[in-house]
């Protein structure tokens, strides 16, 4: 079939350009599917006392870098999109770089971090709460991967100033996996 | 975005020109009425596999120890296998993709006057991940151990622990499957929603979109809602099943009953995620052949809303034996009973949209008058299920199991069969054969009856539903009951025959068939305004909308219909 896009997809009835109305139906599908994990997580800590005993093994310091470094990327996010509405594609790429590599940073923190656990014997099936350690912030870190890798395709098209519109989207996506990580952190790392 | 279309390919009109190739054109295409007929024919086809499962475990169970044509003898674990896919593939692989799926990407474009859906290539993707989601299910049944027994609903210990449910690998697919057929939904529901949403042909406002289109959507998104904590619940039935975490094992720290909240949670819209499609394919049948304007729109509309939010309330209905403290049981009585008030209210709506009307029995037609009086049996039958008291006793009894098909039978086959034979011959260009039809219809919808009711009589008198070989437990079952259950299972013979009827009309109207006019039903909504079929791109020029879509017998008029895009 011919790659030209379809006119369904230009048409705005309900006001709102097609791809920012896709990305927040995106967004509201993955709510659930953390709220889910989440609320697993908080009835199982209110009835399992073992939850706080492991949960001081967790380092928060780790964590709070990791919110500082995730933070830090959002407000590039932002800049960029600041950036792409001006019609300044090269600036937006650039920030969008900038916003990857905090992606990357997280990452590789969190790698250490997991790396550290592991040698101190708290694995995935160790107990409860190191399950649910592994398998919310798991599912977030891919989040995150997966985020940087549509943000380097995204800033590849932006650097010649095509589909700027996607900036926005990309960076709606991001601030959602962000805030992801605000739940995360406070119920596996302050909360003792 | 406006902004952003591409600038006109310089080759684009040679690629109109261009004859594709087999493989693009059918197997790789973006045409949502392509991709509408991939899910439609596999879901037919898994529907097929389905039915063949149910005819082996009732035959077996109606004469215990028959070696049953097509299969032999069955073994208990075969026979709770069986179950367990026949389940899992008429709701995941059958209900969904053809109810959903097939219909929601045929029609949404069709009725909302647009080319196609807003990202077509995002659903081809959706087809691809559901294919291969099938193909995983049915790879299950060939790898050690054998496929996955423990019933669709996947509870904990069988499906989490191998000592337990003996198929080490079988439950490990079973679990990917079904967490790959969401991943397939998700896709092509955000598609449905954002394209319903975005793409209207100009003029057509919120309350002139067809209700099927509407219905659609909505079970899009009760699906969307619903289904996320149950893939995260998947993604940690897998943990506990391969990589020895203990979400769901009580005995370290886990607990089973939180596996049946996440699946409930998702399990009790996901009624009303198959209903809604099949809802809105009768009002579009009812409307058509009483010419009537359908009756209260904006009243179905309100009524699905609050039916879509009250689905989020009701699920622990389905534990009332698990363990539930009594006031939650209480609660959730009452929600469940609360629930019927609304689904009620959109039967009485149909049957006043009749009220009057000038009624034609097409086939269509027929299926969609048998959806409202088997469904009703369906809905009447499920408040003895929510009221806990009464729950207790008829729980895991053959009584469940005539309710819940009363409810699913109507929605995904009856619902399937009407908006087939309704749509046809838009998908076709070819009329179905109308003596054959009712032949198939009637073939089809009394030997259903006398499935199901006399499984309810058994049901009340007590008779276990996961008993596999009632000769080995005759302190369960008296000698009317056996007979009742073989009434049920020839029955069912009778009923997978007679599809054989439906097989032939389609071969042969496909190629022997009068051809279908634009609009055979003398019909209002956009869809009838094209060929039939319709081409790529569905109209050369796109509709626009001056009405709403029931607009019959106006006073005044000399049509009695009055399509969507004709401005007086």
């Amino acid at each position: 079939m011919s790659s030209a896009r379809p006119i369904a997809t230009t048409r705005s009835a309900a006001g709102m350009p097609t791809g920012r109305l896709a990305v927040w139906w995106v967004i509201a599908s993955e709510i659930v599917i953390f709220g889910g994990i989440i609320a697993s997580y908080v009835m199982y800590r209110l009835s399992h006392d073992s939850f706080a005993r492991d949960a001081a093994e967790t380092k928060m310091w780790i964590g709070a870098i990791n919110t500082f470094v995730l933070l830090t990327s959002s407000l590039f996010a932002v800049l960029g999109h600041k950036a792409a509405e001006e019609g300044d594609g090269r600036k937006a790429a650039n920030m969008l770089y900038l916003t990857s590599l905090g992606g990357l940073i997280f990452l590789v923190i969190k790698t250490f971090e997991w790396a550290d656990k592991i040698s101190h014997g708290h694995t995935l099936s160790s107990s409860p709460f190191f399950s649910f350690y592994y398998l919310a912030a798991g599912l977030h870190a891919l989040h995150v991967a997966v985020g940087v890798l549509i943000m380097l395709i995204v800033a590849q098209t932006a650097r010649r100033n095509l589909e700027l519109h996607r900036v926005e989207l990309i960076g709606v996506y991001w601030h959602f996996v962000d805030i992801v990580w605000i739940f995360l952190f406070p119920l596996l790392y302050i909360a003792k | 975005m406006a902004e952003t279309i591409p600038v006109a390919h310089p080759h684009e009109h040679a690629h109109e020109h261009h004859e594709e190739g087999f493989f693009k054109k059918y197997l790789w295409s973006t045409d949502h009425k392509i991709i509408a007929m991939q899910y439609m024919i596999t879901g037919m086809a898994m529907a097929l596999i389905g039915a063949f499962f149910a005819y082996v475990f009732r035959s077996q169970l109606a004469f215990p120890g028959m070696s049953v044509p097509g299969f032999g003898v069955v073994s208990p674990n075969e026979y709770n296998a069986l179950i367990t896919n026949h389940g899992a593939i008429m709701i995941f692989w059958f209900a969904m993709p053809v109810l959903i799926a097939a219909f929601g990407n045929y029609l949404i474009p069709l009725m909302i006057g647009a080319d196609d859906m807003v990202f077509p290539r995002i659903n081809r993707l959706s087809y691809q991940i559901f294919l291969l989601s099938a193909l995983v299910l049915i790879s299950s049944f060939f790898v050690e151990g054998g496929p996955f027994g423990g019933a669709w609903t996947m509870y904990p210990p069988l499906s989490s622990n191998a000592d337990y449910s003996q198929t080490p690998l079988g439950s490990a697919i079973f679990i990917v499957a079904v967490a790959l057929e969401f991943i397939a939904f998700l896709l092509g529901g955000i598609n449905f929603i954002v394209t319903a949403m975005n793409s209207r042909a100009p003029g057509m406002r919120m309350y002139d979109i067809p209700i099927v289109v509407w219905f659609i959507v909505l079970a899009s998104i009760l699906f969307m809602a619903s289904v996320g904590p149950l893939i995260a619940g998947a993604g940690m039935l897998f943990f506990d099943n391969r990589f020895g975490t203990r979400f769901f094992d009580p005995a370290h720290g886990g607990d089973p009953i939180l596996w049946q909240h996440l699946f409930w949670f998702f399990g009790h819209p996901e009624v009303y995620v198959v209903l809604l499609p099949a809802v809105g394919i009768v009002a579009e049948i009812i409307t058509t052949f009483a010419r009537k304007k359908l009756f209260a729109y904006k009243t179905v509309l309100y009524t699905a809303f609050g039916t879509s939010v009250l689905s989020f309330t009701v699920w622990a209905h389905h534990q009332f034996v698990a363990g539930i403290d009594p006031r939650m049981a209480n609660v959730f009585t009452v929600t469940t009973l609360l629930i019927s008030v609304p689904v009620a209210e959109m039967m009485f709506v149909y049957i006043a949209t009749l009220y009057g009307g000038s009624i034609t029995f097409t086939t269509p037609m027929l299926w969609a008058l048998s959806f409202i009086a088997t469904f009703l049996i369906g809905g009447v039958t499920g408040i003895f299920l929510g009221a806990s008291g009464t729950d207790i006793y008829l729980h895991d009894t053959y009584f469940v199991l005539a309710h819940f098909h009363y409810t699913f039978v109507p929605i995904a086959i009856i619902g399937t069969f009407a908006g087939f034979t309704y749509w046809f011959p838009k998908m076709s260009g070819r009329m179905l054969d109308e003596r054959l039809g009712k032949i198939h219809f009637w073939g089809t919808v009394i030997p259903f009856n006398l499935i199901f009711i006399p499984l309810f009589i058994l049901g009340a008198a007590g008779e276990h539903r996961r008993i596999w070989d009632f000769t080995q437990f005759p302190e369960l079952s008296a000698e009317w009951m056996r007979n009742l259950d073989k009434l049920a299972t020839v029955s069912l013979w009778v009923m997978l025959a007679f599809q054989a009827v439906f097989l032939v009309n389609v071969i042969y109207s496909l190629r022997r068939g009068a051809k279908a006019p634009r609009n055979p039903w003398a019909a209002n909504t956009l869809e009838w305004t094209t060929d039939s079929p319709p081409p790529h791109g569905n109209w050369k020029e796109l509709p626009r909308v001056y009405r709403g879509p029931y607009e019959y017998s106006v006073p005044g008029r000399e049509t009695d219909f009055w399509p969507q895009n004709q401005p007086n």
